[in-house]
Formats: structure tokens, sequence, C-alpha cells
């Protein structure tokens, strides 16, 4: 029997949400191991758990693995995510690396400084809607198919999805110029695993909160 | 008669430069068109050949890549540097991610003000010497191989290469404690493509990309 993924991260979104997102949408129960102090880190530190002393890191196939795209990149290519060609594996890839981007804006948001918040809201608004939302309308509507890429359910759709939710928790109109991208939405929402994932009681975090971010300072703060 | 690969960037390093490496060790001859002016990059723009309005761009085999990785994992696999499997691909990856996280740093450090500039080079030969240029000491002397990852030339031997010279033009000391890492830098310097790009009139880079 085969031994379930095991993430080590904070408990929260972070950057290993990307990686629980992915995971569920695949259908893959996976454990968690939540950091709560410096001493826990400095543990999987020392013992070399760690290849660049940092999180993410997912035990999954008998490794330790690390770097977010990376991790991301494995488990996509491990459970067909990942197009069915070079070419569209490149496409999906592109797509991921501009929507990764985007969501950076969200995953440092609440590390500002309060005065500086407001204002990157405004400012991943801006970007989302001007330089990352218009690309994905324009693909889904020309092709008109379901997914971004290669008519199958990939990386790149579950990491938009993730993004455009996150988003809206911010700004709730986000989407009101991009019809194509709300019927994305609600589409790849209704995905059984994904589905699954979107209800109460799964492995997905809540938004970060002041718990959150005082234990992250904790943690890794000098 | 295949056409050459063309990259498009500003005429620097940047996030250009691990490109031009990969495309060079694998024997490729490509050409650069530099963006020099605000026109340029917006006639680049209008023609809807960036898709999220950004360099770098590649055109390459009928297709207009941007994202650095992205055309970094299509190169890689393109000319059979990523690895005979999964396990292997993500080996290099990983190795490869904690490679372009250092060279960030020294890609920022550029546009740091000068009080600050000498003391995060500081700081960033520090992170080396720690945190990345050990593991990768390990690495060589648990396995005992010429190379990374499958004993055979791979990505991410050249993203290596690239960041021990990065960090040398730093501080010319810092493979001192690192004997596996010096040996290495020697042997593929001398593998004859990555020889050629190491040679003056080559298309490598030798200042951090303008503003």
């Amino acid at each position: 029997m085969a031994t379930k993924p095991k993430l080590h991260y904070p408990n929260g979104r972070g950057r290993m949400e990307s990686v629980r997102w992915v995971l569920a949408a695949a259908g893959v129960e996976f454990d968690e191991e939540f950091l709560e102090t410096k001493e826990q880190l400095q543990k999987l530190q020392d013992g070399n758990h760690l290849l660049f002393q940092q999180v993410p890191m997912v035990e999954i196939d008998g490794m330790k693995l690390v770097q977010t795209r990376s991790i991301l990149h494995y488990i996509a290519e491990k459970h067909h995510l990942f197009g069915k060609d070079l070419k569209e594996r490149t496409l999906i890839d592109m797509y991921v690396e501009g929507t990764l981007d985007l969501l950076e804006l969200i995953i440092m948001h609440p590390f500002l400084k309060p005065d500086d918040q407001q204002k990157e809201v405004v400012n991943m608004a801006q970007k989302a809607i001007i330089r990352y939302f218009p690309v994905f309308e324009k693909v889904l509507r020309e092709h008109g198919q379901r997914f971004l890429v290669g008519n199958q359910l990939s990386l790149a759709d579950v990491i938009l999805l993730q993004t455009i939710l996150a988003l809206e928790e911010k700004i709730p109109n986000i989407l009101s110029a991009f019809p194509h991208l709300q019927e994305f939405t609600v589409k790849i929402s209704n995905i059984p695993t994904i589905k699954k994932f979107l209800e109460p009681g799964s492995k997905k975090k809540p938004p970060p909160d002041d718990i959150y971010v005082r234990t992250v300072y904790n943690i890794f703060m000098p | 008669m295949t056409t050459k690969p063309k990259l498009c960037y500003f005429r620097g390093r940047g996030r250009m430069e691990s490109i031009r490496w990969l495309l060079a060790a694998a024997g490729v001859e490509f050409e650069e068109e530099f963006i020099e002016t605000r026109e340029q990059y917006e006639k680049l723009q209008k023609e809807g050949l960036l898709l999220f309005g950004q360099v770098p761009m590649v055109e390459i085999d009928g297709m207009v890549l941007t994202q650095t990785r992205a055309i970094l994992s299509y190169l890689a696999a393109k000319y059979d540097s990523y690895g005979k499997d999964l396990k292997e691909t993500v080996r290099i990856n990983m190795y490869a991610d904690g490679t372009l996280d250092l060279m960030m740093m020294i890609a920022l450090a550029a546009f740091k003000p000068p009080e600050e500039k000498e003391e995060n080079l500081t700081l960033i030969v520090k992170k080396a010497k720690t945190r990345y240029f050990p593991v990768f000491e390990k690495i060589l002397n648990d396995r005992g191989e010429d190379f990374l990852v499958g004993n055979k030339f791979s990505w991410a031997d050249i993203q290596l290469l690239e960041v021990i010279l990065m960090v040398e033009e730093l501080d010319a000391s810092v493979l001192a404690d690192f004997p596996l890492l010096k040996a290495f830098e020697a042997r593929i310097s001398n593998i004859p493509t990555i020889r050629k790009f190491l040679q003056p009139g080559s298309p490598r880079k030798l200042e951090a990309a303008p503003r």
C-alpha cells in the first residue's frame, strides 16, 4: 500500500496552497505536519530534510521534494495534469508561470505593512484585469473548450482557479468583465475532486489571518 | 533548413542569461533582438508576441515562448538535458530552482541603492557558501559522479556552473572550501560547447540587464 504524501509547512496557505490544490484535484489524499515553532524548522534543517533549508517540503514516493515549482511539476506529470506532449506541457507551463506571478502578490500581501496593504489590493486588481485575465479570457473564447489546454484538466486550470478564488475574496467583482472566466470558474469548481476540496472539512486553508502571520514571523525571522 | 531560435531581451544577463547558457551548451546557434527603446518594447507588446507583456521571449520551433522557467524546461527537454525519468527530472528541477533563486538575488542586487549594494553582495556570497554550495558539494561527494544527476550531463550542471561563475565574480575565493565544486567547475567549463561559450565574442553577456 502506497504511503500518502506528507506536506511540511505552517498551517496556512502560503506557497504550499498550490500543492494542496493540485493533489486534491488529482484525487490524492495527503497528510500534513504543521510547522509551528522555530525549533521544529531547526529540527528539519538539522536533520537534512530540507535541501535548501526551506519549506515547502513534500515527502512523496520516497523523496523529499522542495521548491514549489518542482513539486507542482512532479505532481502534475505523475497525475497526467501536464498535457499530452512537450508543446502542450510548455503552454501549460507558461500559463502556470504567469498565474504564479499574480499569486505571488496575494501570498506576500499579509506580510506588507498595514499602510501598504490597501494600495497593494489595487495593484493586484490592476495586474489581474490588465495583464493576466485578458490572456486567459482570449484563450477560452478562441477555442471554446472547457479547459485552458488540450481539452483536458491541467495544472494551468487548477492554479488559475486557485488564483481567481483568492482574488475574489479581496475583490468580489474582479471577473465582471470576463464572462468566459466566470464560466470557467463555475465549470472547474464543479469537477468532483475540486468540488470536494471546496467544501468545508477539506484540507483547503482559510485566508491568512493575524495568527498565521505571527506564526510565520516566529518560525522564519532570525 | 531550420530557422535559428531568436531571443528577445535587453542587452544584458537578467533573466535571459540562463537561456543563453542552455542553448550554447547544446551547441545551438541563436539570434538576438536587443530591446533598446521603449518604442521597441511597446511594438512587441502591440504585436501580441509577449503573452503577459513581458520578456524574456524566445521564438523557437514555430512557437513564441515567454516565462523564463517555461522556456528553460522546454529547452532542457528538447536537448535531452532533463533526465531519463520523472525522478531524475524532479531532482534536476530542484537543483535548477535553487540556483535560479541564488541568481535572482544577484540580478536584483544590481538595482539596489549604492549604499546597500555592498552589504547585499556580502549576504549573497554568504548564502552561496552556507545554503547552496554545501548542497551541491555533498551531492557530488555522495554520488562520486562527474555530473549532478544520473551520471549524465544535464541542465542542472549548466545552471550550477553558471551560478558558480557569477558568485566568483563577487568573491574569487568562494570555492576555497569546496574542492569537488572546484573540480566540477573545471570539468564542465571544458565541455567543448561550454568552453566556446566562455570565450570572448560569444553571446555570453557580462553585464546585468540595464534598468
